[in-house]
């Protein structure tokens, strides 16, 4: 098979499906759940250590693909300022009838504010739809990745991934 | 002539470490350093390091060279800057030029290069036109002085170093038009390369740069498709505005303090070039001397400090400040941990690369 990862630089979601940690549709719409879109073995560990409820299992040797054990995660983001490589979201599909939440790890700056549209883009960068931050996470124990939380239309719920970098 | 008990050359990531480990130990440590500054290249990596939670892994490694700087004061290590090493004789003195004028030597017991490695460049027609600079370059220049060289950047590379920079370049508040690898596959780490494909950085595999545009100062360049075996495919040519273009093309390793003590060397194409031979305690072939880091192959900052700490740990050891069986259990949890960074499909080769040099090693130093 011909990675997408490794041709185009972003991989597919069939490539994310076969990972072990990758939730499937029907998991991944029960509400508030950790997305690890990391699928190749590398020597890489911190996701496992900040989970509060030891839902993300990587072991000996570090460079196993991390699991999620989807009935533990509750979906309260620690894994996502700590993933180094920015390769962890967490989506709610049951924010409301039609709107549901991502909280991305963004390292851009101007940060967005709270309340600001933004535009939400696919893994290639490409913007697919509008979405309004409701939350700015900069914490201390974040060192400089902010998370961001915003709100889309369900349409896009599979495909949004961030948001479009804001100029000065 | 001065008198050091082990003199380290190079304050990267690998030659603090070494400095940290052998001077905790007791031993009396010299560490010098062509630069104004001690730190090597960690201070213009601000990104996140990967690696084992339980070593720092999730740290920044502009962070982690703070900390090793605490250390190196805290154990009151001598520290030698603006010291150039241009020259080693006799295996144990070397010749130093200190602030460009002064020419000092110094005999050492045991010494240690931690000279690390330096970029690799491709020439193509217009490479040497103001604009066109090695990645490292722009990324020191962002980091550490703060300028940023362009505003449309050109990424020749796809492995970590090239998408590396290319993120952090944006982060610098540049855009980066396109990341060119000759290769069909993508080199870099999946995380990386999905950060920045997802900043809308397209990147172009089986690709190369024929040529730049702008005769004062790059003003685009002319990228090529390349077949199976990297030939130029006529009329597939594209041309991209930009006003900068990176080289991150490999590195190769700064041996020239080896090649001069007389190290036996071997070619290690895995690894970035001919190293220096050496056995699981970083010794050379020239039993007192050790070398850790990128010249004993190219890595990543986590395996230099740990091969750092190797080097540092035995040299400690040849000048009895720990007994062999303490040295030998020290190398063992470092070794655990080293083969740990040498795992999966990354690793694997530099896994096997190193155990082929280490079987060498093991023959040739007795």
């Amino acid at each position: 098979m011909k990675s997408e990862l490794k041709t185009t630089g972003a991989p597919s979601l069939e490539e994310l499906r076969a990972s072990p940690a990758f939730p499937t549709p029907e998991q991944l719409r029960r509400g508030p759940i950790a997305v690890i879109e990391c699928i190749e073995e590398i020597p890489c560990n911190p996701c496992e250590a900040a989970c509060p409820k030891h839902a993300i299992h990587i072991g000996t040797p570090i460079t196993n693909l991390p699991r999620l054990d989807v009935d533990q995660c509750i979906g309260c983001g620690k894994c996502v300022a700590a993933c180094p490589g920015l390769a962890i979201y967490v989506k709610n599909f049951t924010y409301s009838d039609c709107d549901c939440t991502i909280s991305f790890p963004f390292e851009y700056l101007p940060l967005p504010k709270e309340g600001e549209e933004v535009e939400m883009v696919d893994r290639h960068g490409k913007v697919l739809c509008k979405g309004t931050i409701c939350r700015v996470n900069n914490a201390k124990g974040n060192d400089h990745t902010a998370v961001i939380t915003a709100v889309y239309p369900k349409t896009f719920f599979e495909d949004v991934v961030s948001m479009k970098r804001l100029k000065n | 002539m001065n008198e050091a008990e082990l003199a380290i050359v190079g304050a990267g990531p690998a030659g603090l470490s070494a400095a940290i480990e052998a001077a905790q130990k007791g031993t009396k440590v010299l560490l010098i350093d062509e630069n104004a500054k001690p730190g090597g290249q960690l201070f213009k990596q601000i990104h996140k390091f990967f690696g084992s939670s339980a070593h720092k892994a999730g740290t920044r490694g502009i962070n982690i060279g703070a900390q090793l700087l605490q250390e190196t004061q805290k154990l009151g290590i001598r520290v030698w800057l603006n010291s150039e090493v241009c020259g080693i004789e006799q295996g144990h003195n070397l010749w130093i030029i200190q602030n460009h004028k002064e020419s000092i030597r110094i005999h050492a017991k045991k010494i240690i290069l931690a000279t690390g490695a330096t970029e690799n460049a491709v020439a193509f027609p217009g490479w040497d036109i103001p604009g066109v600079m090695g990645a490292g370059a722009a990324q020191t220049m962002v980091n550490v002085h703060r300028v940023l060289p362009g505003h449309r950047f050109v990424m020749v590379g796809s492995g970590n170093v090239g998408v590396i920079v290319s993120y952090q370049m944006m982060q610098a508040g540049a855009d980066v038009v396109a990341i060119v690898e000759a290769a069909p596959k993508i080199g870099g780490y999946g995380v990386h390369t999905a950060k920045v494909c997802r900043a809308g950085v397209p990147f172009y595999v089986s690709h190369t740069v024929k040529r730049t545009l702008g005769t004062n100062h790059v003003e685009g360049v002319e990228l090529i498709a390349l077949d199976e075996n990297f030939k130029q495919i006529p009329g597939t040519e594209k041309m991209l505005a930009c006003d900068t273009v990176c080289l991150a093309t490999g590195l190769t390793p700064l041996t020239e303090l080896a090649w001069l003590a007389g190290c036996k060397f071997d070619y290690v194409g895995a690894l970035g070039g001919n190293l220096p031979i050496h056995n699981e305690k970083m010794q050379t072939t020239e039993k007192d001397l050790y070398i850790a880091g990128d010249i004993s192959g190219t890595e990543e900052a986590s395996t230099a400090m740990e091969e750092g700490r190797l080097a540092g740990i035995n040299a400690a050891a040849a000048l009895g400040y720990v007994t062999e069986q303490e040295a030998a259990r020290r190398s063992a949890e470092i070794w655990e941990s080293l083969n740990s960074l040498r795992c999966g499909y990354f690793g694997q080769r530099r896994r096997e690369a190193k155990d082929h040099m280490l079987k060498k090693g093991a023959e040739m130093i007795r």
